[in-house]
C-alpha cells in the first residue's frame, strides 16, 4: 500500500485529478442518504421549479428534487456499472486463459463465438435482448456483462497467449498441476497490468452504455434516479434555456475523463516507458 | 600495421550513466582507449561490464535511457560526445559501421537483404544502385556466402542464422568505413557456423584495412581476432596489452581468473556395474511435430544411469532438445519406447503419474523466461515440494532453507525475493534448486550455462557436480559448448538432423578416430591459442584439396 501512495506521488497531475474525481463519485455513492436532502422518489414540489436555496437544482418533471436524484443516481449508475465491469471480467478472464492454456478446439469454440457477438453493434444487442428479457436491473446486469465478456476474453486471451509460452508455464504443467492453479498462480500474476488498465476504460463504456439504455429507457428503470434517464426526463427544458437536464450529463462525462486519465497513467506505467 | 601516433579513434576518460529507478548510475566510469588505422581491438569482460556501452559510445551513441557524463571520443579528430546529431549521422555507415549480435534481429525482414545492403551507399551517394549492387555481390563472394550473385535478393528470414550474420558482416563493408564496431557477432551462432564468420570477418577486415573494435566475452574468440585485448569490469578497464601478453602472461588477478575458468573437470566415476537399471531408458525413440512430413528425431537410444552424466551435444537444430522434450512428455514419440526404472512410461506427460512426473525434473537455458516473475524465491522452489512431497508449513519452511544452503545462496536473504531481484547465476541456482525440490532422479539440463558468463558457468557446473554426487542424480546435459561437456560428461551423445551421429564414453568419443561430424565439431572448437583459426583453415583447406 505503502508502496501505491509513493507511485501516485510521482503520477503525472492528471492522473491525481483523476483519482480525486473518481473517489468523490464514490463518496457520494456511498453516503447519498446522509448527503441527499430529500428522499429518492420524494414528490417535493411542482414541475419543473427553478434553482432555488430549497431545491438546488431546481424540480423534475414530477416535482422531485434534482440535486437529490443526481445524488442517488450516482449511486445507482456507477454501482451498477461496477457490478457489470467486474462480472465481465471474471466471466471473460477466466474464458480467456481457459483458451489460451488448452487452446485447440477449446479456443476455436470460444473464439469464434466470441467473433459472432462482437459483429453485431453492442447497442442494437443489448437492446434486442433487453427486449427479450425485460428490462430488469438484473437482466441489464447480465446482458451487458455477457456482450462486454466478449471484448475481455479477446483481451485476456492474447495476454495469455504471451505468458503460456514461457518456459515457467510449461515447467507447472509438466509438474502436473491442474488448469486452476496455472490460470491463477502462473498466469494471473503476469497478465495483470494491461487487464487492470483495461477495466478502468471498460468500465467507462459499459457506464456510458447503461446511461444511453437509461436514455432510451430500457436501462435503469424508474422511479430509481439514474443519470441517463434523467437527462431523457429533463431535455425538454433545454428549449427554454435551462441548463438543468446537462448536469447528469457532465457527471456523465467527468466520470469518463476521471477515469479515463488513471487508465492512461497505469497503461504508461504497465508499457515501462520512461518519458 | 598498427599507428599509434595518430590515433583514428581516441577515447579518453569515458563516462557513461544510465538512468535507473530515476537516478543516474554510472555504467561506465572513465575508460581510455586508443585505436590506430586497421588496429583491431578486443574488448572483453562479463556481462554488464560495459562493453556494448563503450562500443555503441565509441560511434557517439548511447541507448536509450543513458548520457555521456563525461569524457570525450574522438573520431579521427572529430568529437563524437558533443557531436549533433547530423554530424553522427553522416559519418554512421559510411565511416563507422556497427555489427550487431543478433543479426536476425536487426535485418528489417520485410526488404531484401541486398536492398537494405545498399540503402547507405546510394543515400549518402556513394555509389550508385548498379554499383552499389554489383560490389554487394563482390562482398557476398568474398565472405563465402553460397550463390552469391543470388543470395541478396533473397529476405532475412530466407537465409540462415550464420550466413545472416555475415551478410550483415558485408552490409557493414558497404561504404568501406574506416572503423566497424563488432557487438558480439558470433555469440549466437553454432560452432561450426562460427568459425566461418569468424573467418569471413577477419579476412575483410585484413583486406580492407579496417579499424575494428570486437565485443565477446569469449577469450578463445577474442585470441583470434584481436591485435590488442582491453579486460573491462564494472565499467573500468582490468587492464590491456596486445593478444600476445594479455594471454601469455596477464598481470591482474581478474585476468588470471578469466583465463583460468575452464580448468574445472568432474572426477572421473567408476563405470556401471552390469546389471544396473538405467533410471530412464530411451530405445529407438522416433518423434513427429503432428502436421510435419518428417519425424524430428529418428531412432534415438540413450540411458541414463544414476550419478552419471549423459551429454548430448550437437548444433541447433540436431534434435538435442527435441530429444528432452520427448521424454518429458511434451513431444510424444510415435510409440511407447520410453522406460522408467525398468517400467514403461507413458509417452504423453498429461497421462503419467505424479510419481512418475517427479521422478524427471528439468532446468531450463533462460532462466528469466524459466521462473514466474510475479513469485517469490520461496514459493518458487516449495511448490514442488508441497506438490509432490506434501511438505507444509515448518517442515516445508525448513526443507526450503536446507535447499537454499544446498545450492548455496543465503536462506534469510534469498528466501523472500523476487527473481527479478537475482543476478543471472543465482537465477539459474534456483532453477536448479526448483528441479531437486521434486527430489527427482533424472535431471535435464538444457543449456544450463550457455546464457551465462564463464566463470558464472563454471560455478553452476561444479554445483550440478556436488549435487550430483549428494543425491546420486542421473543427468541430461544439453549443450553446445564441448569444452563444458569435457568438463562434466561421463558419456556423451553426438546429434545431428535429429539422429544419434556418435554415441559412447567421453574417452572414446574425445579420442580420434571421429565420425566425420564429430570430427567437424570438436575442430571447429575455438582454442586459446592465437594461431589456431589460421590452423584450422588451413588443415581444412588441405583436406578439401
Amino acid at each position: 500500500m505503502n508502496g501505491f501512495f509513493h507511485e501516485l506521488r510521482k503520477a503525472p497531475l492528471t492522473a491525481k485529478f483523476g483519482c480525486v474525481v473518481v473517489l468523490l463519485y464514490i463518496f457520494v455513492a456511498i453516503f447519498a442518504p446522509v448527503l441527499a436532502p430529500f428522499g429518492e422518489s420524494e414528490v417535493v414540489g411542482y414541475e419543473y421549479e427553478p434553482w432555488s436555496t430549497v431545491n438546488w437544482l431546481g424540480t423534475d418533471s414530477l416535482g422531485r428534487d434534482m440535486a437529490t436524484r443526481m445524488i442517488y443516481g450516482a449511486r445507482n449508475t456507477i454501482g451498477i456499472a461496477l457490478l457489470t465491469t467486474v462480472i465481465a471480467f471474471v466471466v471473460g478472464t477466466a474464458a480467456g486463459f481457459f483458451a489460451a492454456v488448452l487452446q485447440g478446439w477449446v479456443d476455436q469454440l470460444l473464439s469464434r463465438a466470441v467473433d459472432v457477438v462482437i459483429s453485431i453493434p453492442t447497442l442494437i444487442f443489448a437492446l434486442l435482448l433487453l427486449t427479450i428479457f425485460g428490462a430488469s436491473v438484473t437482466s441489464l446486469i447480465g446482458v451487458i456483462a455477457l456482450i462486454y465478456a466478449t471484448f475481455v476474453y479477446r483481451i485476456a486471451r492474447a495476454v495469455a497467449m504471451g505468458v503460456v509460452v514461457m518456459d515457467y508455464v510449461e515447467a507447472a504443467q509438466v509438474r502436473g498441476e491442474g488448469l486452476w492453479w496455472i490460470m491463477r498462480k502462473e498466469i494471473l500474476p503476469n497478465a495483470a497490468p494491461p487487464l487492470v488498465a483495461e477495466f478502468g476504460l471498460r468500465f467507462c463504456f459499459v457506464f456510458l452504455t447503461i446511461s444511453g439504455l437509461s436514455f432510451l429507457g430500457l436501462g435503469i428503470q424508474p422511479p430509481a434516479a439514474d443519470w441517463g434517464s434523467m437527462v431523457r426526463e429533463n431535455a425538454s427544458l433545454i428549449t427554454f434555456g435551462d441548463l438543468t437536464p446537462l448536469i447528469p450529463a457532465a457527471a456523465i462525462g467527468l466520470l469518463t475523463v476521471a477515469v479515463n486519465f488513471i487508465v492512461d497513467w497505469m497503461l504508461h506505467k504497465a508499457s515501462g516507458l520512461k518519458t | 600495421m598498427t599507428n599509434q601516433d595518430t590515433p583514428l579513434l581516441k577515447v579518453e576518460n569515458l563516462q557513461i550513466e544510465g538512468l535507473s529507478e530515476d537516478r543516474w548510475k554510472p555504467i561506465v566510469k572513465g575508460v581510455d582507449l586508443a585505436l590506430g588505422k586497421g588496429e583491431v581491438l578486443g574488448l572483453i569482460g562479463e556481462s554488464g561490464a560495459g562493453k556494448s556501452t563503450i562500443g555503441l559510445g565509441a560511434m557517439g551513441y548511447v541507448r536509450d535511457g543513458c548520457r555521456f557524463s563525461g569524457g570525450s571520443v574522438q573520431f579521427d579528430g572529430i568529437e563524437l560526445t558533443k557531436a549533433d546529431r547530423e554530424t553522427r549521422r553522416n559519418l554512421r555507415s559510411t565511416r563507422i559501421a556497427y555489427v550487431a549480435q543478433s543479426a536476425a534481429a536487426s535485418f528489417n525482414p520485410a526488404f531484401k537483404l541486398i536492398s537494405q545492403h545498399t540503402e547507405f551507399a546510394v543515400r549518402r551517394g556513394v555509389m550508385s544502385r548498379d554499383e552499389a549492387q554489383k560490389d554487394a555481390i563482390d562482398l557476398y563472394r568474398q565472405l563465402q556466402l553460397p550463390n552469391p550473385e543470388e543470395i541478396g535478393f533473397r529476405y532475412p528470414h530466407q537465409v540462415s542464422g550464420g550466413q545472416l550474420q555475415r551478410a550483415m558482416t558485408a552490409m557493414a563493408m558497404a561504404c568501406r568505413p574506416d572503423l566497424i564496431i563488432f557487438d558480439e557477432p558470433t555469440t549466437a551462432l553454432d560452432v561450426t557456423t562460427q568459425i566461418e564468420v569468424l573467418a569471413a570477418i577477419r579476412e575483410i577486415v585484413d583486406e580492407f584495412g579496417t579499424s575494428a573494435i570486437y565485443i565477446t566475452h569469449d577469450l578463445a574468440v577474442v585470441a583470434q581476432m584481436a591485435d590488442r585485448i582491453m579486460v573491462l569490469r564494472h565499467g573500468n578497464e582490468v587492464e590491456s596489452a596486445d593478444t600476445e601478453t594479455m594471454l601469455n602472461a596477464p598481470k591482474e588477478g581478474y585476468t588470471k581468473s578469466l583465463w583460468a575458468v575452464r580448468s574445472f573437470k568432474a572426477a572421473d566415476k567408476p563405470e556401471v556395474s552390469e546389471g544396473t537399471v538405467p533410471v530412464v531408458a530411451l530405445n529407438n525413440v522416433t518423434a513427429q511435430y503432428p502436421g510435419m512430413p518428417e519425424p524430428v528425431l529418428k531412432d534415438v537410444s540413450m540411458s541414463f544411469f544414476p550419478g552419471r552424466t549423459v551429454a548430448v551435444v550437437g548444433e541447433s537444430g540436431s534434435g538435442k532438445s527435441t530429444t528432452a522434450r520427448s521424454l518429458m512428455g511434451l513431444l510424444p514419440p510415435l510409440s511407447d519406447d520410453i522406460l522408467l526404472n525398468g517400467e514403461p512410461l507413458a509417452t504423453q506427460f498429461r497421462k503419467r503419474s505424479k510419481t512418475e512426473l517427479q521422478a524427471v525434473q528439468m532446468i531450463y537455458q533462460m532462466a528469466d523466461t524459466a521462473l514466474n516473475p510475479k513469485q517469490r524465491i520461496r514459493d518458487i522452489i516449495g511448490r514442488p515440494m508441497t506438490y509432490y512431497r506434501g511438505l507444509k508449513g515448518k517442515a516445508l519452511t525448513e526443507e526450503i532453507r536446507a535447499l537454499l544452503d544446498d545450492i548455496e545462496l543465503e536462506p534469510d536473504q534469498y528466501m523472500n525475493r523476487l527473481p527479478s531481484e537475482l543476478s543471472g547465476g543465482q537465477k539459474q541456482r534456483i532453477g536448479i534448486a526448483r528441479a531437486l525440490a521434486a527430489a527427482p532422479q533424472l535431471v535435464i539440463c538444457d543449456e544450463v550455462t550457455s546464457a551465462l558468463d564463464q566463470l558464472v558457468a563454471e560455478g553452476i557446473l561444479r554445483l550440478l557436480d556436488k549435487l550430483q554426487k549428494e543425491h546420486d542424480l542421473a543427468y541430461m546435459f544439453i549443450t553446445h559448448d564441448i569444452s563444458t561437456v569435457r568438463a562434466i560428461a561421463d558419456e556423451v551423445v553426438v546429434m545431428q538432423h535429429g539422429k544419434i551421429v556418435e554415441q559412447g564414453p567421453k574417452d572414446a568419443i574425445f579420442s580420434p578416430p571421429h565420425a566425420a561430424y564429430t570430427d567437424l565439431l570438436l575442430s571447429s572448437v575455438p582454442e586459446m591459442d592465437p594461431t589456431w583459426l589460421d590452423r584450422v583453415l588451413a588443415e581444412r583447406e588441405a583436406l578439401q584439396a
